[in-house]
């Protein structure tokens, strides 16, 4: 199978049976996306998908993601440094353990091109309208597919809010 | 999981090909066959994967809009004539598991969702008549909170979980299937089975046949919606949900759908209720009249009596949203 993972071509040898989770820790040796309950529930598998889509890897079949665009909390950072989401984290004291912590940035990361291309969501008032601004609902609301066993959400929504400010006009 | 081959269709004929006579799975976005594989409960041969056949969501020449059975919900409830037309399918849609599962799922892989029956899943202790044919169902005499009161049977009370397809039951929609023996076309009301005494059949899928695209007939109703209601704000399953669409005519109510989820064995449309109340004039005691129409052949378990009132409730809230009727 052949990927592109953080920017790098990468090819690999799987069962068809390995997830994408497994494919990224145990053959890649990538240790950001966790395995937390290996059965969709708890977010902290997540990764992003062709540049932004975010998807739980736990459920996904790494044979399904043959030939696509795989990023992981390690191909967030760049030359200049952290992504501005992780210093936020980091200032915000959005994690305790940190063990959710990877899959929450890709997951917010993903969070905000949804919100972006105009995607609703449970509590939008005016499902019809395009133009979404980030309450702190629709901010919950978009993030509960992440669990926090530590109980951080207050550092994780003040990173989140903070990183994209923009997002809330 | 046990070992299994897997293959990538990209059109319906060589999925169906593909497919042929082994114990094959067609593999959508794997948000519950994985899992369901994972635990070993599901164990195909192989899996054909169907995330590749069309995902387009067009309009017909009928008005109708044809959603292809491999879009991702997060398509179709983001799409922006569906959720103008159909807010009811978007709230649903949205209402439903979490974004990044909805980023994954396809529509036709929500239609084939398995039940969430804790004692389906339990492979390793309990009975269960879907998992095990005619081994008996540990949920009809055990916690059964979340289980159906509407359409069970003396052999399984499990409910179908999907929000969208609750919707779909509301607005009408047809399910567009494909096999070696042809297509054809049918209402997503009579495409889920009750369980009688054969649980283990839940569709009327036959062996091989593919679920290709739901279409959705244009919506006269002006108003429609649906409302969740469940144990926590997000992310989980239903325990009552309603899925409604109204036109009133004056003070009448002209024309009414009307599903639920949460309560049933199947995404249930509420045709008694509909009758009883087409024709009435918008208020909270004809909404009350109706949805006990609906429930008088309701069989509560012993941990599930309270989705009754939830169920009235939640109905009748959502009717006089739609209506303006002040409850």
């Amino acid at each position: 199978m052949q990927f592109t993972i953080n920017g790098k071509p990468t090819s690999v040898e799987a069962d068809p049976r390995t997830s994408l989770l497994d494919l990224l820790r145990d053959h890649l040796h990538l240790f950001g996306a966790k395995k937390g309950c290996n059965q969709g529930a708890c977010g902290a598998c997540t990764v992003l998908v062709d540049g932004g889509q975010r998807i739980l890897s736990c459920l996904a079949l790494a044979a399904q993601y043959n030939g696509r665009e795989i990023t992981t909390v390690e191909g967030l950072a760049d030359e200049h440094g952290l992504h501005p989401l992780q210093d936020a984290f980091i200032e915000h004291d959005g994690f305790q353990c940190g063990y959710c912590t990877p899959g929450q940035i890709c997951s917010a990361i993903g969070m905000i091109a949804e919100l972006k291309r105009g995607v609703p969501s449970h509590v939008t008032h005016d499902i019809a309208s395009r133009h979404i601004p980030l309450s702190s609902d629709e901010l919950r609301e978009r993030m509960s597919g992440n669990l926090c066993r530590c109980g951080a959400y207050n550092g994780i929504v003040g990173a989140i809010t903070e990183t994209y400010a923009e997002a809330a006009k | 999981m046990t070992p299994f081959t897997y293959a990538r269709a990209h059109d319906a004929a060589e999925a169906i090909r593909l497919a042929g006579a082994n114990a094959s799975k067609y593999l959508g976005g794997g948000t519950n066959l994985v899992d369901l594989m994972r635990e070993t409960i599901e164990r195909p041969t192989s899996l054909i994967d169907v995330t590749g056949l069309s995902s387009a969501i067009e309009e017909q020449a009928d008005g109708s809009w044809l959603i292809g059975a491999a879009a991702k919900n997060t398509a179709v409830a983001e799409h922006p004539i569906i959720r103008q037309r159909f807010p009811m399918l978007t709230r649903a849609i949205v209402a439903g598991a979490s974004a990044q599962i909805r980023n994954m799922a396809t529509v036709g892989g929500n239609l084939m969702q398995r039940t969430r029956c804790a004692y389906f899943y339990d492979d390793d202790g309990s009975r269960c008549n879907k998992r095990q044919p005619g081994q008996g169902c540990d949920a009809i005499d055990g916690f059964n909170r979340m289980h159906a009161i509407l359409g069970g049977s003396n052999h399984c009370v499990a409910t179908h979980p999907s929000d969208m397809c609750v919707a779909m039951a509301a607005l009408d929609a047809l399910v567009h299937l494909e096999s070696t023996a042809g297509k054809r076309v049918v209402p997503l009301t009579d495409f889920h089975r009750l369980p009688g005494d054969q649980p283990q059949v839940e569709t009327l899928l036959e062996p091989g046949e593919l679920i290709t695209a739901v279409a959705i007939p244009p919506l006269p109703e002006q108003q429609s919606t649906y409302r969740k209601v469940r144990d926590r704000a997000s992310y989980a399953f239903a325990l009552v949900s309603v899925g409604a669409a109204v036109e009133v005519d004056g003070d009448r109510i002209k024309n009414l759908r009307l599903a639920l989820g949460g309560v049933a064995t199947k995404p249930w449309r509420a045709w008694k209720a509909e009758q009883t109340l087409t024709g009435k004039r918008a208020s909270v005691e004809n909404f009350r009249n109706a949805i006990d129409a609906e429930l008088a052949d309701a069989k509560p378990l012993s941990d599930n009596g309270f989705k009754l009132d939830l169920t009235r409730r939640t109905v009748v809230a959502v009717l006089s949203e739609l209506t303006g009727v002040r409850s």
